[in-house]
């Protein structure tokens, strides 16, 4: 260092060159802030291309269409299938609500398998959206002493009922309160959905779910290809990468165009309901008035739209 | 300007580059650990999260569970920047600058942590305010991100600018750092109040779901990022020729055993409300202190965590044993146990078993966690230990400004 | 106690025996707790490493080998179970946008067995006593309130093509959902609501529905037991059942 410099160094207070000082804080704070950003970042390939890619639903539909097209060509390639993606947007004047019939459910798990199906869920590692708790009748319904790994010869048992449990479709979610990016969100119809493409795999939102509703996919996700459902909705059942959550949509991709989900069309019994809230002449309607139905963890005020009811 | 910048860090890298033989051997065992945790998170990131036991029954687990512990490191620099520029007590405003390093490092850390956990690290750009979809005000681990970077820039700052101008021999800027370093105070309650509403704002764990899940982080922080400041104070004292006061160590445990009350008081407040109110909550308390239904794995672990700040806040407390070294660091390295057990395996663990459908599965951390883990840690020991080897010397000529700069830091050097 | 010795009353004079003198590192001032530290963080490391790796088991925890949830299933294992479930033809081309809704029910499963009943029964004598069927359809057993009622309470003795409403009214077995209404009231205005029994179509347009019998012997209506599927992998054994798959 100069004699001059350490003359100047020496004074009082300090050196006065505001402009160095603005200037070791501008570059101090960029190196962190860029080697902060680089570790967090990471490295990947198509990172540029992907950086320039913003949530699916503040895209232009022409880019939407761009990447539904692109997805229909990916998955076709990979499962050897015409497979198809989906868009489809909510119907006007519908509020889904589904209603379970404690009263009817033998625990056959039925549904668990056609959601399997219906929703290109991983077959290996297994993940199921459905989960049939089995309670016992004198304790009733005591989530610390149920079981879902049940295994008799034949349901029901003479002492036991059933409880099937999968995403409740809150009405105040708090998996979507927590998402960091907001890659899950609750759509107009009621349906709280996953972008898959957005999602970075944090499990906030599992963590905050008090019905242990959504699933990770804990590493790539396989599915045979002839058990593959061809007929796919971006927010819902096509086929999902590794490293990030997924959940019951209400089959999303029927749903929206009028079907029933594959859940309710299969039980054997007619244990499930589903339909507009907003239709005063619907199903759903019909089993509020009638039957007394009631939610699970009521007082964590998530106000669920998916309600168990028990029809003599 | 640049010149100078240039220079400085041209200077820093010399002295970190330079040093003795141990010097090298622990930066080689520290090499080894990174390469060996670098190698398991290859296998994470081509494999998944399925190398960790981490399953949708238990979603968080190790990394978190070390995430936690760290930020309260990370926070617990404040307690040396406290008494030194509030209270303007001169043996610990010499020192408080390793406080900073050692935030600096535990937020690395933290960041690391984080960074291993997610299942999509590749989109960890989507957190980023304008560029992604930091989802404010709603999301708490949002505001995690947030606040955990600006602490790590604030800190990097003060030090770089503390550093900087120690360097170049020039007396640093009060007008500029006291107001940051002030400002860090708040900042570092910040971090770790924030770390605990990502907890305590979960409704669906009711483990989680306390009003004093805050001010117990914060009680644990001060009782253990301390804890490693006075074990590390004794080491560089022995291995450096860096000054630091006995009085220095016993002021820092002194504030530490009034943490150490709070810490177990609250836990204490906890424990009534579980078994007084006797609700369905009090299964994750069972589970953790007694076991159930057979499933006792973090049993011994709680009840050991528990000792070890009991009798760690009586080493503390008492005058005679916090003043006699080697009492203190036994209370040291009791408290950090205690704090690390507390806030990794008895935090996460028991607010997730059993899961929100009353299933208990007993998580262990595989082999790879483990590594990864090891391999974060030796990181910011790495960070750590560079960024002293750059400091002491500078430090030790800010004192003695007459002398030649570059002689006089090797000199320094062990 | 303070063990400290001489060295720490005289801190508040003199401060040379806390501070390392420069150019004498590790020289003869070494102070009492610097060895104590080194034994003290030493054992800690150990004894940490060897809680770690102490916890580190593998294996699966407290699950019996026959428990369940030990083996994946996937859709594929059950091939008598029909997932794709095929719409009526009436009802697909309904669809959504069939706002009245077509409801439609399925065939009766009587139509597959012995009918035409008239068949056997055109010509043959009426017995109208109360009694156990022995020579044909002595495979059906009785337990529909069995105390009360019997055959001809719900087949009509005169045309057994038909049933017999209380009030006369002859009905085919694609209707039998009238007769069994006649005394479960609550149900069957549950059934036409479709909250009673399952239905297949769309939730805003048209749909088919079931027979009572389809799901409900008329002669013995308890609902059978039936086998469950079997239960999802438990936790521990997720990444070995997958693995296993990926092996075959």
């Amino acid at each position: 260092m100069s004699d001059a410099d350490r003359d100047r160094a020496n004074q009082g207070d300090g050196f006065e060159r505001s402009v160095d000082r603005r200037a070791l804080l501008i570059s101090t704070g960029l190196t962190a802030m860029a080697a902060v950003s680089a570790s967090v970042a990471g490295a990947s390939t198509g990172f540029v291309e992907r950086l320039l890619r913003t949530r699916f639903t503040e895209l232009s539909p022409e880019r939407k269409a761009e990447i539904l097209a692109d997805l229909e060509r990916e998955y076709s390639e990979r499962y050897a299938r015409t497979v198809t993606v989906a868009d489809t947007p909510p119907m006007d004047g519908v509020e889904f609500a589904y209603g379970l019939d404690i009263a009817r459910c033998v625990g056959c798990r039925r549904c668990v398998y056609a959601c399997v199906h219906e929703n290109n869920q991983s077959r290996d590692p297994q993940i199921h959206w459905i989960r049939v708790l089995r309670m016992e009748k004198e304790r009733g319904i005591e989530l610390a002493e149920s079981t879902a790994y049940y295994e008799p010869e034949l349901v029901p048992e003479p002492d036991a009922f059933y409880l099937p449990v999968a995403c409740q479709q809150c009405r105040n979610p708090a998996c979507v309160k927590v998402c960091p990016v907001k890659a899950t969100w609750q759509e107009p119809d009621g349906i709280v959905v996953i972008d898959s493409d957005w999602c970075i795999g944090c499990r906030c939102c599992m963590s905050a779910c008090p019905y242990g509703a959504r699933h990770f996919n804990w590493t790539e996700p396989t599915i045979p290809s002839a058990e593959l459902n061809p007929d796919t909705h971006y927010l819902g059942n096509r086929p999902r990468p590794k490293g990030i959550v997924e959940k019951c949509t209400f089959c999303i991709h029927r749903t929206r165009k009028g079907r029933y989900p594959a859940c309710v069309e299969i039980c054997p019994v007619g244990a499930r309901k589903f339909g507009n809230l907003l239709d005063e002449t619907s199903e759903m309607r019909y089993l509020m008035r009638e039957k007394r139905v009631f939610v699970l963890k009521e007082e964590l005020n998530t106000r669920p739209r998916f309600y168990y009811f028990y029809a003599t | 300007m640049v010149q100078d910048i240039f220079s400085f860090v041209v200077g820093s890298a010399r002295l970190a580059l330079r040093g003795g033989r141990l010097y090298y051997a622990w930066l080689a065992v520290l090499g080894l650990l990174v390469v060996w945790g670098a190698t398991a998170w290859w296998q994470q990131i081509t494999q998944g999260l399925i190398v960790t036991n981490m399953r949708d029954q238990v979603s968080w687990a190790f990394y978190i569970g070390n995430f936690t512990f760290l930020v309260g490191v990370a926070a617990a620099a404040v307690m040396l920047v406290i008494p030194a520029y509030i209270y303007d007590w001169k043996p610990i405003k010499e020192i408080a600058i390793f406080g900073e390093l050692l935030a600096v490092s535990a937020i690395v850390m933290c960041m690391l942590f984080v960074l291993v956990d997610v299942g999509r690290p590749d989109r960890a750009w989507h957190l980023m305010p304008f560029f992604g979809s930091l989802n404010l005000p709603s999301s708490l681990l949002g505001w995690d991100v947030l606040v955990l970077n600006a602490y790590l820039v604030l800190n990097v700052v003060i030090v770089g600018h503390l550093l900087f101008t120690g360097f170049h021999k020039r007396p640093y800027r009060r007008r500029f750092v006291v107001p940051l370093l002030l400002f860090s105070i708040p900042a570092a309650v910040g971090i770790h109040t924030v770390t605990a509403f990502v907890y305590a704002g979960v409704a669906a764990r009711p483990f989680w779901n306390s009003a004093i899940l805050a001010p117990r982080f914060l009680a644990s922080a001060f009782c253990s990022g301390p804890a490693i400041l006075l074990i590390l104070f004794q080491i560089l004292r022995r291995t450096t020729s860096i000054e630091i006061k006995n009085e220095a160590i016993w002021k820092i445990a002194e504030l530490m055993a009034y943490a150490m009350f709070l810490n177990l008081f609250l836990f204490g407040a906890e424990i009534f409300r579980e078994y007084y109110s006797n609700t369905h909550h009090l299964i994750h308390t069972q589970y953790l202190f007694s076991g159930i239904h057979g499933h006792r794995a973090l049993v011994p672990f709680a009840w050991a965590s528990l000792t070890a700040s009991v009798i760690a806040f009586l080493l503390f407390l008492v005058p005679a044993t916090r003043r006699n070294l080697v009492t203190l660091n036994l209370g040291c390295l009791l408290i950090y146990s205690g704090v690390y057990i507390e806030k990794g395996m008895a935090l996460v663990i028991p607010g997730m078993t059993p899961d929100t459908l009353g299933e208990f599965y007993e998580y262990v951390p595989t082999l790879t966690e483990v590594r990864i883990g090891a391999g974060i840690f030796a990181i910011g020991f790495l960070v750590f230990t560079v960024l002293c080897k750059i400091a002491i010397p500078i430090l030790q000529e800010s004192e003695d400004p007459e002398e030649e700069e570059l002689p006089q830091a090797e000199a320094a050097l062990p | 106690m303070d063990t400290g010795g001489a060295g720490y009353r005289e801190v508040k004079t003199v401060t040379n025996h806390d501070r390392q003198p420069q150019g004498e590192p590790g020289g003869d001032r070494l102070l009492p707790g610097s060895a104590s530290l080194a034994v003290l963080l030493i054992v800690f490391i150990i004894l940490s490493l060897l809680t770690l790796f102490s916890i580190m088991r593998g294996g699966t925890g407290h699950v019996a080998s026959d428990a369940g949830g030990t083996k994946a299933f996937s859709p594929i294992d059950f091939p008598e179970i029909d997932f794709d479930r095929e719409l009526m033809p009436e009802v697909a081309d309904g669809g959504a946008a069939d706002a009245e809704g077509t409801y439609l029910v399925r065939q009766s499963l009587a139509y597959e067995d012995y009918f035409p009943c008239t068949d056997c029964h055109a010509e043959m004598e009426v017995n109208r006593e109360r009694r156990q069927l022995e020579e044909m359809h002595d495979d059906i057993e009785l337990n529909h309130g069995p105390a009360d009622r019997w055959c001809f309470d719900c087949h009509n003795p005169d045309d057994r093509d038909s049933l017999r409403l209380a009030n006369g009214t002859l009905i085919g077995f694609d209707e039998s959902y009238r007769l069994c209404g006649q005394c479960h009231g609550t149900i069957f205005r549950d059934w036409r609501e479709g909250i009673h029994g399952r239905r297949e179509g769309y939730w805003n347009g048209a749909k088919s529905y079931l027979l009572c019998a389809h799901c409900h012997n008329p002669h013995a209506p308890h609902f059978q037991a039936i086998e469950p599927l079997p239960p999802p992998v438990r936790p521990q054994f997720l990444r070995a059942t997958a693995e296993e798959v990926h092996d075959e």
